[in-house]
């Protein structure tokens, strides 16, 4: 590849984060598609795969005399420390790194080289396993109230819409083209969601080009035509998902927000949710916070408090809630806009869509709510999510919000959703991988544009062939959370929010919880199922035997097969006892000494059973030792630091809680 | 009282005044070692008023010298084992701080008592939960800490834990915080800064960490006192047993922990826990050290949820009981105030309570598989949370992960069921089929 200065680099250092005394040394390649570290170490070859669109930042630091250090910022969290050994090689991969992570064409992406090995009619399945028409079916659509509407053909009336559009059977195609004249980008009033259960529906726009004194009047026969689709209610609300001060601000350019006085029975109610540039610099302090080497609790919670961060999940759940609860409760239609209409209300109408739809919180359905909120109305995702060298003022986290308030809604309801949180996590790293075609460009109609489906794989068909390390085991179909809607406490409570770690800080392996309790009832769960076959099939071998003895006939009956049943209970049994998150601490759990060996290893699973079916994700997950850097921050006096060492033949590993 | 006069409506199957004797107890030990021995010099609770009346010292030394150095440590608390290391016959051994003074008294029989411990050329350390200018103070008072040149084979090693008013005090902001839901998240996160308490857990995890590492890693023998020897000291003797021994994570050795390291030891209960978070007028001595211990253990079995033979719920009742009970096991500050108030005649013990398969299975955690490692926690503060079952317990409803909790045991005890079911039918199965071999076989 013409941008690679230097394929390879020997002798280069991968600095442990949480023990920085740990550094493995071992081989920097660089290839079309990802930078891969391989360790020297001979027993492991432990390699690390960075794909070049997860690259966020690379920062060179100042040479040492170890060596020139390079800090590469990856967007799904994972930061890689490397020292090279030579000035010059370094400065190579860093001008090499600049140019791989920032690609000028979509061309150039890791989706247009993946190649899973699959045949063309697989392929194109894979892409119809999501089909947005079914989930329009799904919600009663079309009825007497609302159509499906062509009056985007060839995307002629706006251009970041899909060309399947639902509208009110009495907005006429005069009505809907005026309006989107009066609209921001001429994304026009169409329907997000559809309750059924009371004809209530959630619909979403852009902000109206009001100004100080413009109306329109289609616009306002626009939201009247969505009032009287759903006629139980005598009014709709009107949710503009901005600070009151932005929406103000907009006026001055032409655009801004419903005037009550203009529209015939809306309750306008502004949602104060920030900006994507808030947004950006938000997270990025809340990064800085989860990157401090041994940060103090008061240095974490200030850090966190100061970023913003949860307090913006909050806004952003509060406005789901409060649309949610509209239609659930009141039974009133809610409109919902921000800027364009992209952002901040594709967070809003999704989350909203969740609390009220149990099929929203499936596998397959939190896909069609991706496919349909996200991705089918034009969530800029080429521009949010940096796929493509440009404009860095365009990035923001908008789509992690959202997974992360998927996160914080499964804490509060563990058995509502049948996903579990490694679903989010992979979705959130397919996001930027762009190892699949589904999230690339800025709409649909470029998506078509550049042939995506016939030139890509889909993720879901990945996710969904894979389904079964998705699954959260304590999901049930019957009880009280599954069904209908997600009753939040109605005093929206604060503790709800809490940091995500394993999502900001999930390659720090060490600060996870050792054991998961997931992973754990999945193996549970995997035996049962197991157990059940083999019930039935002793049950039909003992009614056999049992008729054969009755008979006194003399058939010679097999020895019971002994591959399978002697080594059913030690064996699978130690694939549920050993939860697999586990297993990779249990590796290097400082407490092994070669006299204890024997025992401990009945605890280690296999490197097969790393739940992992992400190639990527899997050549990342660390084994990280069991002992915490602790380097004690205390204020020891000199004369107790723990000296001599030096006679002592030790781990490098080791006594890391005396750092002090 | 109310425990003097409760009559328990259930039978008492074990009676829980005799289900952690420091006889059987050290038996566990015994069998391993035989460089320790139990004494009975504290019969008359003479030498020590806050030790119980049996303790383990090292073999090599005899009573006459315990009585010496008890002069020469705080509370007449001389060093006495708390825990054995089989893996390696390290022991920690905890006390209280030593009466050095500004003139730097040493006590030969102390030094001869703590190197009795060390293997021949092995170093030692003394863990000072105190800062160094804390300790250093102490001296003016008549405390102090071990001088280098008398102690040559010891390691000092000052952490700061926080101890009464200031833990109390962390405690109030924290509840107050709980129960404010007006604010805003922010306010919230500051709010929980402001407490502090997550930063007394995580100094306590890091100390006991660092106890059991010095022990496990380093093979080294560890002192552990503060002041007295009856707060901060126990929160990481006991914690360091929970990261080290497996036996200490089951809900019996759980208990006898509680029983040796707590109420044994002397830690005062009647003085720390006699208000709790709602105390208006301020109690010199109130302090949630036991609580802060409890929460410390959640915050490992959070991190290790298949370690634990016991649940939450087994530390939300001991916190509980620790603060109001119908139960005797928690009056009085020490072994030998339960004596005088004859509390193993006049009151029901709470392990007779808890001891009953009907309260036990409230208590068992679905989850548990034996994990007979060493399980070192993370004490970053991304691995630290806010302990929800006690401080948000009463402020939102846990139904939905009540319903969790329902579900996961569910799962756990349909597997059982089934596993039992083809175990049968296997045994079944066989038979039938050496049957219809020898059936065949003439």
């Amino acid at each position: 590849m013409e941008h690679i200065r230097t394929p390879k680099v020997e002798n280069v250092r991968l600095v442990d984060r949480i023990s920085s005394k740990k550094a493995a040394l071992g081989t920097l390649y660089l290839t079309a598609t990802h930078v891969i570290f391989v360790e020297n170490a001979p027993d492991t070859r432990k390699e690390t795969w960075i794909l070049h669109s997860q690259i966020s930042t690379i920062e060179k630091q100042a040479t040492t005399a170890t060596g020139c250090p390079l800090l590469i910022r990856c967007k799904n969290f994972q930061l890689l420390q490397l020292i090279i050994p030579q000035e010059r090689d370094c400065h190579d991969v860093y001008i090499s790194l600049i140019r791989l992570a920032r690609p000028v064409k979509y061309e150039e992406l890791y989706c247009f080289s993946f190649n899973p090995k699959l045949d063309r009619e697989e392929r194109e399945q894979g892409w119809m396993l999501i089909d947005l028409s079914e989930e329009y079916q799904r919600m009663g659509l079309p009825n007497n109230y609302w159509q499906l509407s062509d009056v985007n053909r060839d995307y002629r009336v706006c251009d970041s819409y899909p060309t399947e559009l639902y509208v009110p059977r009495t907005a006429t195609a005069h009505i809907i083209v005026g309006s989107s004249k009066f609209r921001s980008r001429r994304r026009f009033p169409v329907l997000s969601y559809y309750h059924k259960d009371n004809h209530v529906s959630i619909c979403r726009s852009s902000q109206p080009l009001s100004g100080f004194s413009a109306r329109c009047l289609e616009d306002e026969q626009m939201l009247q035509a969505i009032r009287k689709a759903s006629p139980g209610s005598d009014f709709i609300y009107v949710v503009d998902t901005r600070p009151k001060l932005n929406a103000m601000a907009n006026r001055a350019a032409g655009k801004g927000y419903e005037n009550e006085d203009n529209y015939s029975n809306i309750k306008f109610q502004f949602i104060g949710i920030e900006n994507i540039h808030v947004m950006r610099n938000s997270l990025q302090k809340m990064l800085e916070v989860c990157e401090l080497k041994s940060p103090s609790m008061s240095d974490f919670l200030w850090g966190l408090e100061n970023s913003g961060w949860l307090r913006h999940i909050k806004a952003i759940m509060d406005a789901g809630i409060f649309i949610a609860k509209a239609v659930s409760e009141e039974g009133a239609s809610v409109l919902v806009h921000c800027s364009d209409g992209w952002d901040r209300t594709a967070q809003v109408c999704s989350v909203a869509s969740l609390l009220l739809d149990p099929h929203y919180r499936t596998l397959k359905g939190f896909m069609v709510l991706i496919e349909k909120d996200w991705i089918s109305f034009g969530h800029k995702f080429n521009h949010r999510y940096g796929n493509l060298d440009g404009d860095p003022k365009e990035i923001s986290p908008v789509i992690d919000q959202f997974i992360e308030c998927v996160w914080q809604l499964m804490e509060q309801f563990p058995c509502a959703f049948e996903f579990n949180e490694r679903f989010l996590i992979h979705i959130q790293h397919h996001i930027y991988s762009c190892q699949f075609g589904n999230f690339l460009c800025n709409s649909q109609k470029e998506r078509q544009e550049l042939k995506i489906q016939e030139r890509t794989y889909s993720l879901w068909a990945h996710l969904w062939k894979n389904r079964g390390d998705y699954l959260n085991p304590l999901f049930r179909d019957d009880p009280s959370q599954t069904q209908g809607t997600l009753h939040l406490p109605t005093t929206p409570c604060n503790f709800m929010y809490k940091f995500w770690s394993g999502m900001y800080n999930r390659f720090e392996k060490g600060l996870q919880p050792r054991q998961s309790v997931t992973d754990y009832l999945m193996a549970v769960k995997e035996e049962t199922q197991q157990l059940e076959e083999e019930l039935e099939a002793l049950e039909e071998r003992l009614e056999k035997i049992q008729k054969v003895q009755l008979n006194r006939t003399q058939v010679k009956s097999k020895q019971s097969e002994p591959s399978r049943h002697s080594g059913f209970s030690t064996s699978d049994n130690s694939t549920a006892n050993t939860p697999q998150d586990y297993s990779g601490n249990m590796k290097s759990f400082p407490s092994r000494s070669p006299s204890q060996g024997d025992e401990d290893s009945a605890l280690i699973l296999t490197q097969d059973n790393l739940k992992s079916s992400d190639p990527d994700l899997s050549a990342n997950s660390d084994q990280e030792s069991g002992v915490e850097d602790l380097s004690c921050r205390s204020p020891s006096g000199g004369e107790c630091v723990p000296s001599e060492d030096s006679g002592k033949d030790r781990d490098s590993d080791e006594a890391v809680f005396l750092t002090a | 009282m109310y425990p003097f006069f409760y009559r328990p409506m259930f039978e008492v199957i074990e009676d829980g005044w005799h289900s952690f004797l420091p006889e059987q107890e050290f038996e566990l030990y015994s069998s391993a070692t035989s460089e320790w021995r139990l004494s009975y010099v504290n019969k008359e609770f003479a030498v020590c008023p806050s030790y119980p009346p049996i303790v383990i010292v090292p073999k090599a030394i005899d009573d006459e010298a315990l009585r010496k150095v008890a002069t020469f440590r705080h509370g007449g608390r001389f060093p006495v084992l708390s825990y054995y290391h089989k893996k390696n016959g390290m022991v920690i051994m905890r006390s209280g701080q030593p009466l050095t003074g500004t003139n730097g008294r040493r006590c030969k029989e102390d030094e001869k008592l703590i190197n009795a411990t060390l293997r021949a050329g092995k170093r030692g350390y003394i863990i000072d939960t105190r800062p160094l200018n804390v300790a250093q103070q102490a001296r003016a008072k008549g405390g102090g800490f071990e001088q280098e040149a008398h102690y040559p084979q010891w390691r000092r090693i000052h952490k700061s834990i926080e101890r009464y008013h200031i833990l109390q005090e962390s405690l109030i902001k924290l509840v107050e915080a709980c129960n404010d839901q007006t604010h805003n998240m922010d306010r919230w996160l500051s709010r929980l800064e402001a407490s502090n308490w997550l930063t007394h857990i995580k100094e306590i995890l890091t100390t006991a960490c660092l106890a059991a590492q010095c022990l496990d890693r380093e093979g080294a023998s560890i002192l552990i006192h503060g002041t007295e020897g009856t707060d901060s000291t126990l929160q990481v003797t006991s914690l360091a047993q929970i990261i080290l021994e497996p036996r200490s994570r089951t809900i019996r050795g759980f208990e006898a922990l509680i029983e040796r390291e707590w109420l044994q030891a002397g830690h005062p209960f009647q003085q720390r826990c006699a208000q709790s978070a709602y105390c208006n007028s301020k109690q010199k001595w109130e302090s949630p050290v036991f609580l802060l211990f409890l929460d410390s253990v959640w915050q490992i079995l959070r991190q290790f949820p298949c370690s634990f033979e016991f649940n939450e719920n087994l530390l939300i009742m001991l916190f509980e009981h620790a603060y109001a009970s119908q139960f005797g096991t928690f009056l009085g500050n020490n072994e030998s105030e339960r004596c005088k108030l004859k509390l193993q005649q006049k009151t029901m013990s709470l392990w007779s309570w808890v001891n009953r398969p009907s309260e036990l299975s409230k208590f068992t955690n679905p989850l548990f598989e034996a994990n007979n490692l060493v399980i070192w926690p993370s004490v970053a503060p991304q691995s630290l949370q806010l302990w929800e079952g006690i401080f948000l317990r009463w402020n939102r409803s846990s139904k939905y992960l009540d319903e969790a909790y329902e579900e996961m045991v569910n799962i756990i005890e349909y597997n059982k069921e089934l596993q039992a079911k083809v175990n049968i039918l296997r045994r079944q199965l066989a038979e039938l089929e050496t049957e219809d071999g020898m059936q065949e076989s003439p």
